[in-house]
């Protein structure tokens, strides 16, 4: 016999068993598994658009923040840039400035020393020449001397033209005030006499003439009347050499 | 010569006993439910899972998915059923490489048993689902004397499932068990491989005509949309 009916009603249990027991201890479990799982990923995936989306718009805010950032840092640099240039063009202006002024004074230092150093040469060679004319005339003076000034000086008085004798008559009120005649040395009576007759002659009749002696004068005589005065001495023309010579020597220093 | 694996009895008090058949059976249950239990002890609902967590997940959606690929669209209420009929079958028939080992699907008692309970299986969804009285008039649809014709083709699809999984797998064994004794040495093997091919495709065949069939009678009973 090929069916044994109770090995049919075993199995037929058997296998009621078995469909029970896989129930409970496999299908059950792992669909269940399968569904949370599935709902997980599901809400994993629903969190993850949200957070997608989150993500997009703080992107977005991120962009416009940062594009924003650039510009202010643009706007930044460029004012920075500007003030940058702006200072270091108004500093060097200041520095050439200054430069410029301190070659000025620099320039103006040199020229002072160089003018101070020509005037101090031209003093002392002035000083030195005159000290050994000075010593030289006063060496060779002597009465002759004395007498070929005189001379001079009554040819000088003779020569007046009309606006110093003019000057010399107004200078001196006749009888009230007195002509001065200073000379180096003490002039001879003859010259003294020559002397006041020239003065009553040329400039003006019956005035006094007092005679004086000025060592300071070199080898010269000079006549004075309330103020104003004629002379001849060497040392005017000395001072006139000096007067000529320093005013050559600026001009040349200016150049 | 012995056909049935039944004819084995270990055990036997009045009219009941313990065969090769039963106590075979019995070691699969313990395999696949001890196996079962072992993997689905620690589940994990996580995205990362263990090997055998994926291998087991693979074999119930792939039942699942094969179920509805079928039509029947609540797969979760069938799957303990079929799933469990594919899994008994597969792993019963997987085992013949085994030396001394004896399918329980070469008794054709077992293979009545399955074919039984598909035979009630039917009709038990199908009442399940849409009720005594719409499950009663798909047998005369779609005119009354197609009644006999109804009840004739559940006996003989009933009978012609459990002859087929018996018929398959005693030859199997038959025929290695013959060759075995003509060319002890090779060609055996080749056969027990070529067993192993047609045991999982007699597994899914049974299983997916039992799909097919509950389906079909779902279909027949469901209350037409007018």
């Amino acid at each position: 016999m090929l069916i044994d009916w109770f090995t049919v009603a075993a199995q037929l249990v058997n296998f009621l068993v078995l469909v029970w027991l896989l129930k409970r201890f496999l299908y059950k479990p792992v669909l269940q598994a399968i569904d949370e799982r599935e709902k997980r990923i599901v809400l994993q995936l629903e969190e993850a658009e949200t957070q997608k989306a989150e993500a997009y718009k703080e992107r977005d805010t991120l962009r416009l923040k940062n594009d924003e950032f650039d510009k202010q840092r643009n706007a930044l640099m460029n004012d920075a840039v500007n003030e940058v240039d702006t200072e270091r063009r108004r500093l060097l202006d200041e520095a050439r400035q200054d430069a410029e002024a301190l070659r000025l004074r620099l320039q103006e230092t040199l020229r002072n020393e160089h003018q101070n150093l020509n005037e101090e040469i031209i003093r002392r060679t002035r000083d030195e020449v005159f000290a050994i004319a000075r010593k030289v005339l006063t060496d060779l003076a002597s009465t002759d001397l004395e007498t070929h000034i005189s001379e001079v000086f009554i040819k000088r008085l003779k020569n007046l033209n009309d606006e110093e004798t003019k000057q010399l008559q107004t200078a001196l009120a006749p009888g009230i005030d007195t002509f001065i005649v200073r000379s180096t040395f003490d002039l001879p009576v003859a010259q003294q006499s020559l002397i006041k007759h020239t003065i009553n002659e040329s400039v003006i009749s019956g005035a006094n003439v007092k005679f004086e002696i000025n060592p300071n004068l070199i080898s010269g005589i000079e006549l004075i009347a309330n103020g104003y005065k004629i002379t001849w001495n060497i040392q005017d023309y000395l001072v006139s050499i000096e007067d000529v010579l320093i005013k050559l020597l600026k001009e040349k220093t200016n150049d | 010569m012995r056909i049935s694996p039944d004819d084995i009895v270990f055990f036997q008090h009045g009219f009941v006993k313990l065969n090769v058949t039963i106590a075979i059976t019995w070691l699969l249950m313990a395999i696949l439910v001890v196996g079962s239990k072992l993997i689905t002890r620690k589940l994990s609902t996580d995205i990362k899972i263990s090997r055998w967590q994926c291998i087991l997940e693979m074999i119930v959606t792939g039942i699942k998915n094969q179920i509805e690929e079928v039509g029947l669209a609540k797969s979760g209420k069938y799957i303990s059923f079929l799933g469990s009929l594919f899994l008994f079958l597969f792993f019963s028939n997987l085992l013949t490489i085994f030396p001394f080992y004896e399918p329980p699907t070469s008794s054709l008692s077992t293979t009545a048993a399955l074919a039984i309970c598909v035979f009630v299986a039917v009709p038990f969804y199908n009442i399940r689902e849409h009720g005594l009285v719409n499950y009663l008039k798909s047998y005369i649809k779609p005119v009354f004397f197609m009644l006999p014709f109804h009840i004739m083709s559940e006996f003989s699809r009933t009978l012609a499932l459990a002859v087929r999984l018996f018929g398959n797998m005693m030859s199997g064994v038959m025929v290695i068990a013959i060759l075995l004794t003509i060319t002890p040495f090779v060609f055996p093997v080749v056969m027990s491989v070529f067993g192993l091919l047609t045991g999982s495709v007699q597994a899914y065949i049974f299983s997916i005509l039992a799909t097919v069939f509950i389906a079909a009678a779902a279909h027949e009973s469901a209350p037409s949309k007018k």
